[in-house]
């Protein structure tokens, strides 16, 4: 489904490089977890990925369903399917959170040549996924995440992922700032979305969020490459030795 | 007639500007010596420059018949009846309005006065004002709209001039008794390209009475207007002004305000749509005399095109002790033709106030564009939704659903067509 191909990347503004070659496959269906140190590159994929102008790929490509999205907007790659939850989602002053979702929803439709919903079906499906999520309906009457703390703002990333229903889910650092309650909700969430044709790519430091949400591969990102891939276990073994011994085995 | 002679060589423009008021004088048939008199003074100075301070990034002289002459009037179709801004909405034509009593609490008189012109309200302008002079030398016409003590009236007063195919000049004088709660629109909507008009409006709030004054300027492409808006506010009286221009070709809205009694409060919010050919120039004055008012006043302006310009400037006298005023102008620049200057200003002379001012100048964020671009809406539907937020910000600090969903309503028909 998603196949990164020795992807080289810099900073568009200052040419700093910040992916240096990173290979990995995900497969329809499967949990990709990505781990690694701060600063070693894994929001900056996540934003590659999802189409950010900040960055230039100057190596490598990026398939997804066998095709290459590097050519793509944002936007286009959002109606084909992909979704990134941000580590940091923005506010947005002045767009009703509503509004924001219906908007995005009825493009998404109209772009897969989908007839828009009509209003009671969209709150429908909005109330179900809040409740789902337990977010206070009330709140979405705000502007976008406007006011939201960090744990509703980490949820909210996760109510437009359940409306939207992608088919590449990237997530990254959806854990931090989320309680363990919070945590439990969201993972109930995202295992709520699993299936067949979805696949995950779930971004964290942390053995705890993959606990809850169990990865079928591990790979662990560190300046800007893919230094080891393994199964859950490499999770666990990154959690009891950090990533010392990973990065001195790759040195 | 006394034949004055222009104090230097005047411009085509400006030549033929006084002539039609001289001319527009010949055919009416009161023979009002004010009138002659600000005339006379119109044919000896004329129009200011961008050495008069008060227009220094509106140099009439040079603007007028340059800027904002040619191009369209009424968009077709606009001409038609127009409905009132808000559901509730009276209209009130300045100067020819026949039914003096529209809405339970409010009269209506037609009345044979001219604004005062000799002072001007500014101090940076000339000796005297030159929208009032020439609103006095095209013979404005004047109507007065009283709003009895202690009523609310059932619906909102729309004030609008009689179409006029040179421009119309018009001044209401209103006065809103003490507790009364009132609310005004000043409709300028577009005539024919080429017209040069003014309005003047003088208000008076009373003692704890509350104005909510709307003004919608949809002017043509090709017209000039310039208006003033000149309120004092009693003790404890309330102002919300909101200012949207989404039109005109050359533009001046002057706003004057002074607090005569303690405990006053002034919020003043605006939008300035602008586009390519367009310069609109908003300039206030908030004038606090008196102890504990407070004044906060918010431009938001959305640029495609054109020139804009806000000059804001807050004086605080000596007595005015604990006075709270603050002012904001912010601009959304969406092309590299169009411009907005920000000047604004404080006189302070009391020393126990609190005052502040800021002027930001931006594109559409960028990390904003990306987050609703993620979500799978195209960009140019995600720009809208930004530039819509930032005029909506503002407009939905009017804190009346009706309202809101008017001024709304307007501001989406001027993006669609030109954001
Ligand atoms: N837009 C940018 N401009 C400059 N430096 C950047 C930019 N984005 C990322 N970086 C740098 O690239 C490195 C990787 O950052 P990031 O992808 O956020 O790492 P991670 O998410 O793994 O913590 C960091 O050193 C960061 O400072
Ligand atoms: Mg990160």
């Amino acid at each position: 489904m998603l196949e990164i191909k020795n992807l080289h990347a810099r900073v568009a503004e200052t040419g700093t490089e910040i992916l240096r070659g990173v290979d990995l496959t995900v497969k329809p269906g499967e949990i990709a977890a990505i781990m690694g140190p701060n600063g070693s590159g894994k929001s900056t994929l996540s934003y590659i990925i999802s189409g950010r102008e900040d960055y230039e790929v100057t190596e490598g490509d990026i398939l997804y369903n066998g095709e290459s999205i590097l050519e793509m907007d944002p936007a286009e790659r959002a109606a084909a399917g992909v979704f990134l939850a941000f580590q940091y989602p923005l506010e947005i002053p002045g767009v009703a959170t509503m509004t924001f979702l219906r908007t995005a929803l009825n493009s998404q439709r109209k772009a897969r040549g989908e007839a828009e919903l009509t209003t009671p079906e969209f709150m429908r499906r909005v109330k179900d996924a809040a409740g789902e999520l337990k977010i206070d309906f009330n709140m979405l009457k705000r502007p976008l995440n406007v006011g939201f703390s960090g744990g509703e703002k980490k949820r909210a990333e996760i109510l437009q992922m359940s409306l939207l229903e992608p088919k590449l889910c990237v997530m990254d650092e959806t854990d931090s700032g989320l309680d363990i309650d919070a945590l439990r909700i969201v993972a109930d969430g995202v295992n709520a979305l699993r299936a067949p044709e979805r696949a995950f790519l779930v971004i964290t430091h942390y053995q705890r969020l993959l606990e809850h949400i169990v990865p079928d591969t591990v790979h662990v990102l560190y300046k800007g490459r893919i230094i080891r891939t393994g199964g859950k276990e490499l999770a666990l073994e990154l959690e009891a030795n950090g990533y010392a011994d990973v990065i001195g085995e790759a040195a | 007639m006394s034949v004055t002679a222009p104090s230097r060589a005047f411009s085509q423009a400006e030549q033929s500007l006084v002539d039609r008021a001289a001319a527009a004088l010949m055919r009416s048939a009161a023979g009002n010596s004010e009138r002659q008199n600000a005339l006379s003074m119109l044919k000896q100075e004329g129009l200011p420059s961008r050495r008069t301070e008060a227009w220094h990034y509106t140099d009439l002289r040079n603007l007028l018949g340059r800027v904002g002459s040619a191009g369209t009037g009424a968009p077709a179709g606009d001409a038609d009846i127009l409905a009132p801004l808000l559901p509730n909405g009276h209209v009130v034509e300045i100067g020819a309005a026949t039914d003096v009593n529209p809405l339970a609490g409010v009269t209506v008189q037609q009345v044979d006065k001219l604004p005062e012109w000799k002072t001007a309200l500014n101090h940076l302008d000339r000796e005297f004002d030159t929208i009032r002079l020439l609103s006095v030398a095209f013979g404005a016409k004047a109507t007065k709209i009283d709003v009895a003590a202690g009523e609310t009236p059932g619906g909102s007063i729309e004030l609008r001039a009689e179409p006029s195919a040179s421009g119309s000049h018009t001044y209401a004088i209103c006065d809103v008794g003490d507790e009364a709660k009132a609310v005004f629109v000043e409709r300028l909507s577009a005539t024919s390209a080429g017209s040069l008009a003014t309005s003047v409006a003088d208000l008076k709030i009373g003692d704890g009475a509350e104005v909510l004054w709307i003004v919608d300027q949809e002017k043509g492409a090709g017209e000039t207007h310039l208006s003033q808006f000149n309120v004092t506010l009693g003790k404890d009286a309330k102002l919300l002004l909101f200012v949207l221009n989404a039109g005109g070709g050359l533009v001046r809205s002057e706003v004057h305000a002074i607090t005569e009694g303690e405990g006053a409060e002034i919020r003043i919010r605006g939008v300035n749509l602008l586009k390519e050919g367009q310069h609109v120039d908003v300039t206030t004055t908030l004038n606090h005399l008196v102890p504990n008012t407070t004044a906060t006043e918010t431009f938001r302006n959305v640029v495609t095109g054109g020139q804009g310009v806000f000059q804001g400037m807050i004086r605080v006298s000596q007595d005015a002790q604990k006075t709270d005023a603050k002012m904001a102008c912010n601009s959304l620049l969406l092309s590299d033709d169009g411009g907005f200057s920000a000047k604004p200003e404080l006189e302070i002379f009391a020393d126990d106030v609190q005052c502040g001012h800021g002027a930001t100048a931006g594109e559409i964020d960028a990390d904003h564009l990306f987050y609703l671009m993620s979500r799978g809406i195209p960009e140019r539907q995600a720009r809208a939704l930004l530039v819509r937020a930032f005029v909506d910000e503002v407009v939905e600090e009017i804190d009346d659903e009706p309202v809101v969903e008017a001024l709304e309503a307007r501001i989406d028909r001027w993006l669609e067509a030109h954001g």
